[in-house]
Order: structure tokens, then sequence, then C-alpha cells
């Protein structure tokens, strides 16, 4: 086993560890530092369960090797809210539609519509729902998410009181 | 929305509140399984078969053991060193032998063989890769029809049927009905076999902490059904196991009982004396987790000649693999096939076949077959009659002014909402509209399809099966004033900490804010089991309902006691109590409860002090939830692409105590009948092997397949406690038959759909409209027939050697102990014989009652008789025992209710 070290930053924390070539991204974030809201589902690259942010892009931390995020800025669900606990737009447009029920598929789901929004925050409703066609949910047949990106979109506002 | 209020309090219930657990699931500070680590904690990774069948020549794990982290390779003869009984979810021994790991044969690819132990999930790999594992491979038997014919599964039972229920000679009685009916309509269903696939893959951690105590984390449905399950099949008492899911990510049946691989965690956390985790990949999942569905089915149904239902008759088959969670032949979907209807005859055979495929467990709706093929048969009848669909409907269901109504089997409904939620859709969906739409398309080549369903489902079961019980809710409010509930509940999605908490807020007069929910945990609340069978809703709901009313009376006795008023004077509501009439006596639940826990003195003569209550419900046994739905398609018919264009669902689930909830679980129960009639399958190849590995073979809907989904709620609260009717697995099971109607009718002009195979793939659609066979359907049919015949001329099948007892006839005279041994859980009574040379006659006592019988036969050992039951259905039992000196065995047939095995002892 070949071990390489690596710097980078996760939600703007510096971390730096030696990894094994073959660790993906995602065993990396959970196993080594910790962040556990990232959900490895299918470990291939279809379900986007564990789609994180690597410089601004949503990658499949499965499918990415840790080695790959040297010197990278990556961003997880646990920093999308605010320091001060405010939710991102995402997560509350998730949280007043009911987005989820398990939570298990959520924190990719959340990212993927975080990075489409930083992108272009005026993206469209057909836009968001074609970066969620990367995204496998069991639970919610996908209407709260539907709902929740019309929230996001400017069209209609979350039903949950 | 028609939703039961009570008076006066502020309503939560009813309302869309915004979910108490997505504060942590959308930060990311769930905990998962996975998310569990432990000092000292080692990873498991199991090595599987690749082979179906054969006997098991050598483990050679020798080249693992020197791999790098590796602490422990086991086998079966490792891990029996701690017994264990596999028990199905009604806790009763499964039949089939089954193994933690694969024990001298292996029946299934996928079965456990080896364990391995390592530090790290990736060196457990590694070494599971280089077990050598030789077997000596036979021809698997894969499908049902392999099963009827091929050698047996498990050497030393009888045959390959692993359940069966029902009569084949209740036929003779039926069929004379059907053939003198004015049209008689058959409906064929081949359904495929589905991965449950909860985004979670099953998970387990076991931490050993001393001799007597153990703490496990688990992907489960209840924490205490886990619990009770592992006590009962390691035979350990139940309070030395604790088993916590904070969070599970889907379970929908799968998770229902912990499986050979969670309870081989369990046993090796023992043995080895660390706590373990097991992380299953998806690749186990989809091949080596339990199964669902696999049934094909023909049923056969009489119409008068104004299309009104005489009498039908169904033969159903479905596959339960090697080892199924339990030997099922689903009498559930005869049960429940017809009660709605007013059918006035029906009959039925049903039989689970072993075949050496992954085994068969639970997936929402498990006895969903009866609605696709009662509801398909009748648009077909429809068609073939020239009348609507929601015609031949309105003359067969039983509305509410038809009951109370008894189903020819004995099932009584006397509140169930079918016809009206059907009314009420009719009256919203513009039908006219549509059909002229769906005309003028048809002249442009264009093919739209409208597809309606109805349907009852049994829901909140509590008191007929061991583990459907009622639930218990403790409630107190903390000197704070806020209140904490401790619950029987499970939530793998279902969001039962926000409905509970709305009910509590309300009931008791409190905010949603101040309502702490603790669930998830079998230290905490009672037993329950969890999200099984839509009844968390209707049961603990009820539960909480009660407590929170209970809790509420005793704040009134105090807030009246220190305000020297009655207790009908005292209201609660936003935490504060207010007395009528004198609003200075006002005062917040903190203060009232400050004097009930430091205050003792104050509070009324004998009260016991703090703020505490806690109720169990046990509920009527079943709470029946209806439904009738209506989607609209497009078929293109150059592809044979499915387009849903819309989907209207009136259900009839009682109370709603949150909308978004409850539409959740309709809209997820909807996208998987989505995948079950278009996309999903998990096909077997000849040799046993399963083929969709991947979730790039396994085709999961995608928000693209998924239509938006509209809601009709058409209510009427259930005779249970707050009203409640289950909601979980609705979704599922109206959705098959809904989608399949509307494609049907899009596809009318060109053919009827014969038979019906799901998945309906875009071939399989062209193989209608093109009028051959494009999916090769037929041809794998055809090509199947041809090889069975030719197995069945190169080899009979063994068959099973009759035992018959020689020698002297012993005398069989005075008590014994009796155990049937039946599908549902076992039963053991007392039995008192008396032979007269050959005539036989006696007694069965039991604590609930003792049946007399005469005109038995004793001849040769053999002792034949009949007992005839009332409760809980009338039923005519038909013994047929052998006796030798000491001991009885044979079988007794339950006429529907199939047959079970019988041993006895002298007392
Ligand atoms: S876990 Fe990475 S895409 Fe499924
Ligand atoms: S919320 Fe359970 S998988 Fe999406």
């Amino acid at each position: 086993m070949s071990e390489h070290r690596i710097e980078l930053t996760v939600n703007g924390r510096p971390h730096s560890a030696r990894v094994e070539a073959r660790m993906s991204l995602g065993e990396f974030l959970r196993e080594e530092l910790g962040y556990t809201g990232t959900h490895l589902a299918c470990e291939h690259g279809v379900c986007g369960a564990c789609t994180v942010s690597v410089d601004g892009v949503a990658m499949r931390s499965c499918l990415m090797l840790a080695v790959q995020a040297d010197g990278a800025d990556v961003g997880t669900v646990e920093g999308l809210a605010a320091a001060d606990g405010t939710l991102h737009p995402v997560q509350q447009a998730l949280r007043d539609n009911f987005g989820l029920q398990c939570g298990f598929c959520t924190p990719g789901i959340a990212i993927t519509l975080t990075t489409v929004l930083t992108d272009n925050p005026r993206a469209s409703e057909a836009e968001m729902e074609a970066a969620m066609s990367g995204h496998v949910c069991r639970c919610t047949g996908y209407q709260g998410i539907r709902r929740a990106i019309r929230q996001l979109a400017g069209h209609g506002a979350g039903e949950a009181a | 929305m028609n939703v039961q209020r009570s008076v006066g309090a502020t309503r939560y219930v009813g309302q869309r509140t915004a979910r108490k657990e997505d504060g942590r699931l959308l930060v990311g500070r769930g905990q998962f399984t996975d998310d569990v680590r432990l000092p000292g904690m080692l990873h498991v990774t199991y090595v599987r078969s690749a082979v179906a069948r054969g006997r098991i020549v050598s483990i050679d794990t020798e080249a693992a053991r020197e791999m790098p982290g590796v602490h422990a390779i086991y086998t079966q003869a490792d891990l029996a060193a701690l017994p264990v009984q596999m028990l199905s979810f009604f806790f009763a021994p499964i039949e089939a032998p089954v193994t933690l790991l694969a024990d001298g044969r292996v029946a299934c690819v996928g079965e456990p063989v080896a364990m391995v132990i390592a530090e790290s999930r990736a060196q457990a790999e590694d070494a599971a890769s280089l077990v050598e594992v030789t077997i000596e491979e036979e021809a698997p038997l894969v499908t049902i029809a392999d099963a009827r014919t091929g050698p047996l599964v498990h050497p030393g039972r009888d045959d390959n049927v692993a359940a069966e229920m029902g009569d084949e000679d209740a036929l003779d009685a039926i069929q004379p009905l059907i053939d003198g009916a004015a049209h008689v309509v058959t409906q064929t269903v081949h359904h495929q076999r589905i991965a449950q696939s909860p985004m979670e893959c099953r998970a387990c951690v076991a931490s050993p902490d001393g001799t007597g105590e153990m703490t496990v984390w688990m992907g489960c449905q209840s924490p205490h059904l886990a619990a009770r399950y592992l006590s009962l099949a390691l035979g350990l008492p139940a309070e030395s196991i604790r088993v916590i899911a904070k969070d599970v990510g889907g379970g929908f049946g799968l998770k229902n009982i912990p499986w050979r691989e969670e309870v081989a965690v369990v046993v090796a956390a023992r043995l080895f004396g660390r706590p373990l985790k097991w992380i299953e990949d998806r690749f186990e999942a989809l091949t080596a987790s339990s199964h669902a569905r696999e049934q094909e089915a023909t049923l056969t149904a009489g119409f008068d000649a104004e299309g009104r239902l005489t009498a039908g008759w169904c033969d159903y088959a479905c596959n339960n693999g090697a080892w199924p969670m339990g030997e099922d032949a689903n009498i559930a979907v005869h049960m429940f096939m017809w009660p709605a209807y007013k059918l006035p005859a029906y009959g039925f055979i049903t039989r689970g076949w072993y075949t050496n495929t992954m085994g068969l467990g639970a997936y929402r709706g498990p006895w969903a077959m009866e609605t696709l093929l009662r509801e398909t048969l009748l648009d077909k009848a429809a068609r073939r009659l020239g009348i609507s669909p929601v015609e031949i409907r309105r003359r067969n269901l039983v509305y509410l002014s038809d009951q109370p109504h008894t189903s020819t089997l004995g099932v009584e409904v006397n509140d169930i909402t079918p016809g009206e939620c059907l009314e009420k859709l009719v009256a919203n969906v513009d039908i006219a509209g549509f059909r002229k739409e769906q005309k003028e398309a048809r002249r442009q080549g264009r093919y739209l399809g409208l597809g309606f369903a109805a349907y009852i489902e049994p829901t909140g079961a509590a008191g007929t099966m061991a583990p459907m019980t009622g639930e218990t809710a403790q409630l107190r409010i903390e000197p704070t004033g806020k209140v904490t509930a401790m619950l029987s509940t499970h939530s793998q999605g279902h969001g039962t900490a926000t409905t509970m908490a709305q009910v509590i807020a309300e009931q008791l007069g409190v905010l949603y804010e101040d309502v702490s929910v603790f669930e998830g945990d079998s230290a905490i609340g009672a037993f329950g089991p969890g999200a099984a069978g839509s009844r968390q809703g209707v049961i603990a709901g009820g539960a909480t309902w009660r407590a929170s009313q209970l809790l509420a009376e005793k704040v009134k006795v105090v807030a009246a006691h220190l305000s020297n008023a009655g207790p009908d004077a005292v209201t609660i509501s936003g935490g504060m109590v207010h007395v009528e009439g004198a609003p200075e006596m006002s005062r917040s639940l903190k203060e009232i409860a400050e004097i009930a826990y430091g205050e003792p003195g104050r509070l009324p003569e004998g009260m016991a002090s703090g703020l505490e209550a806690q109720f169990r419900y046990q509920p009527p046994p079943v709470t029946m939830t209806s439904a009738a739905h209506c989607c609209m398609v497009e078929v293109d018919a150059e592809t044979g692409f499915v387009k849903i264009l819309r989907w209207i669902s009136s259900e009839d689930c009682g109370t709603v105590i949150n909308p978004g909830v409850v539409e959740g679980q309709i809209a997820g129960g909807l996208a998987q009948a989505i995948g079950q009639v278009l996309l999903e399958e998990m096909p077997y190849d000849a040799r046993g092997n399963p083929l969709a590995a991947t979730f790039k073979d396994y085709l999961m809907p995608a928000i693209s397949d998924v239509p938006d989904f509209e809601y009709i709620h058409a209510n009427t609260p259930a005779q249970t406690i707050g009203g409640m009717r289950g909601v979980g697995e609705g979704g599922a099971i109206i959705g098959p038959p809904t989608l399949v109607n509307a494609i049907a009718d899009a596809l009318s002009p060109f053919c009827e759909i014969e038979e019906l195979t799901l998945p309906l793939t875009p071939a399989r659609i062209l193989d209608v409209i093109e009028q051959r066979d494009v999916s090769g359907t037929r041809d794998r049919a055809n090509r199947d027939e041809a090889a069975r015949a030719r197995d069945e001329m190169a080899e009979a099948p063994p068959l099973a050697s009759e035992v018959s007892a020689q020698g002297p006839q012993a005398s069989i005279d005075g008590d014994w102990n009796m155990t049937l041994k039946a599908p549902m859980g076992g039963q053991s009574f007392l039995a008192h014989f008396e032979a007269d040379g050959a005539e036989l006659s006696g007694y069965l006592s039991a604590p609930d009652g003792r049946q007399d019988f005469s005109g038995g036969t004793f001849e040769n050992g053999r002792m034949q008789f009949m007992v005839k039951v009332d409760n809980p259905m009338k039923v005519t039992l038909k013994y047929d025992l052998q006796a030798g000196a000491d001991t009885i065995t044979g079988k007794c047939k339950m006429g529907m209710f199939g047959t079970a095995k019988v041993t006895a002892v002298r007392v």
C-alpha cells in the first residue's frame, strides 16, 4: 500500500493527513476526518448520495480518490448552514417542502443544488431538476424535492408550517 | 380536508408542521449505523458463495489469514459455538435448515460462507477475496417452474413446497359457478423479483459489554423487535441486549427482522469479545439481501350479464428462494382480495416454493398482488363487457351503505370507503374531457390512457400475531415545563417524532417546539414492532393521544387544587394553564411542574409527585384504509415508452396528523410502484446468478420518472383513539394496477395485454403494439418449457418416501402434550386420546377452551380425526398422525390455512 500526504480544506478548515492511494474521498471524509454527513449508498457512482463539492464543483466522493483532492477546497453538508445555525436556503427549502424522509440521500442532494445555485443564482427549475437526475431517493418519490426546487427558483413558497 | 378536531386546543393535528427529524438530518448530524465508531472496533466482511447450489468441499482460509490487519476468519463451524435458532417475523422457527454461515452446502449465490474480521473494511475485503471456497456445483433450481419438478432444494424435506394454504378440492364447488357465468375473465401476472433497495444498505455494530450485556446498533425497523428477536434467537435474556437505531436510511420491509449477516455479527462479537461493525455494500444489498415479490398468479372471475361478480378462483405461487425470512404462501393475498367487493364465492390454492435463489423478504405491501390481480382483471372485464372501469367498480364495490359486510373468506368490514373514495375521485377528475382528448389524440397517432384502481388495506394490526402488538407512550412534563416523550416508535423516514409531537402538543396544550421525542432505542418506551404493516400512526398515535390526555388531566387536577377551583374550569394552551373566570390564577406549566416535582406537599392529598403519564394502546385488531387512484399516461407507439401525465390519489386514511408526512408516504409508495411497473427487476440466469449487481443494472426510479402527484383527502376517522388509519404501504399496493390499467387503456386500440409480465419495459409494450415477440418474453418461456420437458424425461424427481411405522401398535390412550407448528407461529395444548379398537375419540384442551372429537380412526399406529374450530374463523382441522410409543408426529390440515406439523409427547 502506498501512502501519500495530502492537504486540503473542508468547509473552510484546513486538514492534513496521510492516506492510502486507494482510499476514496468519501471514505476519507467519513473515516479519517469524521464528516459522517456524507453518505455512501452505492459506492459506484450512480446514486449521488456521496456528492460533495470540490473547488465548487459537485463530485461523487465515492469515485474520487482522497489523493486527488490534495490542495482542494472541499464542501460537505456539515458546512452548508451558517455559523449561527441558520440553514442554507437549499436546506431550508428541503425542510419547508418535506423534501426528505430518511435523510440518507439528502446530503448529496443538498450539495448538488447548492453548487447549481452558486454557479447560477438564477438557475431555472428545469436546470435544477436536470441536476437532480443524478440522484436516487427511495423514500420521497421526489415530490418534496421538486417543490423545494420550485421554491428555490422563486416559484411557490414552502408548504411546512 | 376532513380532519377530526378536538375542541379548544391549538391546532397541530392536521397541520403541515415542519419535521423535527430534519434539524439533524439536513446538517449531516444524523446518526446512522455506519456513523457509530467504538474503541477497539473491528470490521467484518463476508465471503459469499458464487455458486447457486452444491456441496462445500473445502474452505481454505490460510492465505487470507496472512493478510495485514486480519484478526480472525470464522466459518459456520466456529459460529456454531453459540447456538442460534433463526426465526421469522412471527417469531416462528424458520423451517429451512438455515444457519448463519453456510453449513456444508450452499443453496444460493450470495449465501455467506465465511466471515473475515479485520482492522478496516478494506483490509477485510482484501482478505475475503483470498478465501478459497471449493464447491461441487449442482444444477440449481431458479424459477418456480423449476421448483415444481426439480430435485429438493433442502435435502430431507418432503418437497420444494415451502408453504401451502388453500384447498385445491374447493375448485370442484367454484368451477361450475365460473362455467355458468355470462362472462369469464382471466388475468395472469408474472411479477418480477424486486430488490427493496433502501438507500442505506444493511448495517450492524455489535458491542459485547461484559459477560451478560450487549449493545447493538442496527439498521432496523424497530429496535424493540430486533432486541426481542436477538434474545429469542440466541436464547439470551431480553434485558441483556439493547438495540439502538437512531437514524435508519429506509427499511421497506427488508429490515423487519435481523437476518443472517446481522445475527452473525452479534454472535461473532460475543465469541471474539470485541466490538464488530458490518456495513453491507450495494453489490451485496442487491444480490445478497433478501429479495421480494417474484410471483406467478392466475385469477379467474365470472361475471353475470350486467358485470356483477359471481365467483372467483386464484392459483398463486411465489418464489421463497432458498432461505426465506419465514416460509410464506402469502395467505393475505387471498384474505384481502375481495372484502371490498361483492363476490359470492371464492377459492384458491397458494404456495411458496423453495429455489436456489436469494430468500424472500418483505417489501412494502407484501400482499399487494391481490390488488394488482383484481384491479387489472376488472379493467379487462370492463373492456370485454363494454362498460367503463368506473361503472364495473360501482356495480361490485362494497359501499358504506352495504356495510357491515363479510367476505366469502370471513373478513368483516364495517367502515371501508373504497367506493366513496372512487366517487370523490370521479367528481374531481374530468373523465369526459379526457376521453375526448384521447379520441382526438388517437386520430393523430398518439395513445393516451386512463387507469383506475380501488383498494382497501388492513393497517394497524394488533393482537392477532406475536409481534403485532399495541404501543406504549410515556410522557412527562419536566420541571422546566417542557415535555419529554419516550415512545416505542421507529422512523426510517416516517417522521414519527414529528407526528407524535403534533399529537402531544395539541392534546396537552403545549407548544410543538416544547416537545422532545425520544425513540429508536429498545431501552426507550416498551415493546412495539415499529414500522411494519402501516401501524405507527394508528397505534402509537392513539397511545400518544390518550397519554397526553391523561397527563393533561393530572395538570388540571393540580392546577384546580392550587387555585381552589374545579378541574373542569382548567384549560391548558400554549404551555399556560388557565382557570376559567380567574385570569389572575393563570400559571405557566413550568410553575405547576416546579410544584409537582419540588413541593409535593402542595399537591392534592395522595397524589404522586411529578407530572408523568403512560398509556399502552391496544387498538381494534385491524383498522382499514381505503383509496381509489387514477392516472393518465401517453404511450409512444414507436418506442414503447410510457410517460405519466397525471396521477390523482383519493384516499381515506382517517385523521391526518400531518398532510406533508401522509402525502410523503403515499408518494414514496407510488414511486416504488412506478419502478415496479416500468423499471425495476432482479433477474437470474439459468445458473442461479442474480444479474442486477449495480444501480446501473437495477433501475431505480429517478426524478424524471415520477410525476407530481395530486391528492384528494377523503377522510373518515377510524374507530380508534384519534381516528388515524395506516398509510405507509398503500401507494405501493394501489400504484401498480393504476398504472398498468392506464397503459392497457392506451394500448386498447392495438390489443389486450394478454398476460401481464412485469416490468412493462418498452420492448414488452411493443409486444402488444406490434403483436410479435419483440421483448423475447414468449421465446424465453417456450425455451424454459422445452428444457423442463427434457429434464422431466431425463430424470424423475425424487419423491418423498412415505414414513410408515411398522410393528405392533402401541396404546395411545391418555394425555399428550401436543404442539402445532403453523406458518404464523406455534401452538401448544393438551391432547387426550381414547382408542376403542380402531375407533378414536378424545379432546384437545387449551386455556381458551376444549374441543371434543369422536369418529376418528386408529389403525397400524395411524390416527385420523377431525376437529371443528370456530375461533378466530370457522375451520375444520383434519389430523393425520403416526403414533410411536412415546411420541406422535404428523400433520394437520387447516382448511385454507394450509398444513401444520404436529408433534406430541406423553404427559
Ligand atoms: S455513493 Fe457515490 S454515487 Fe452512490
Ligand atoms: S429520503 Fe430516504 S432515500 Fe431520500
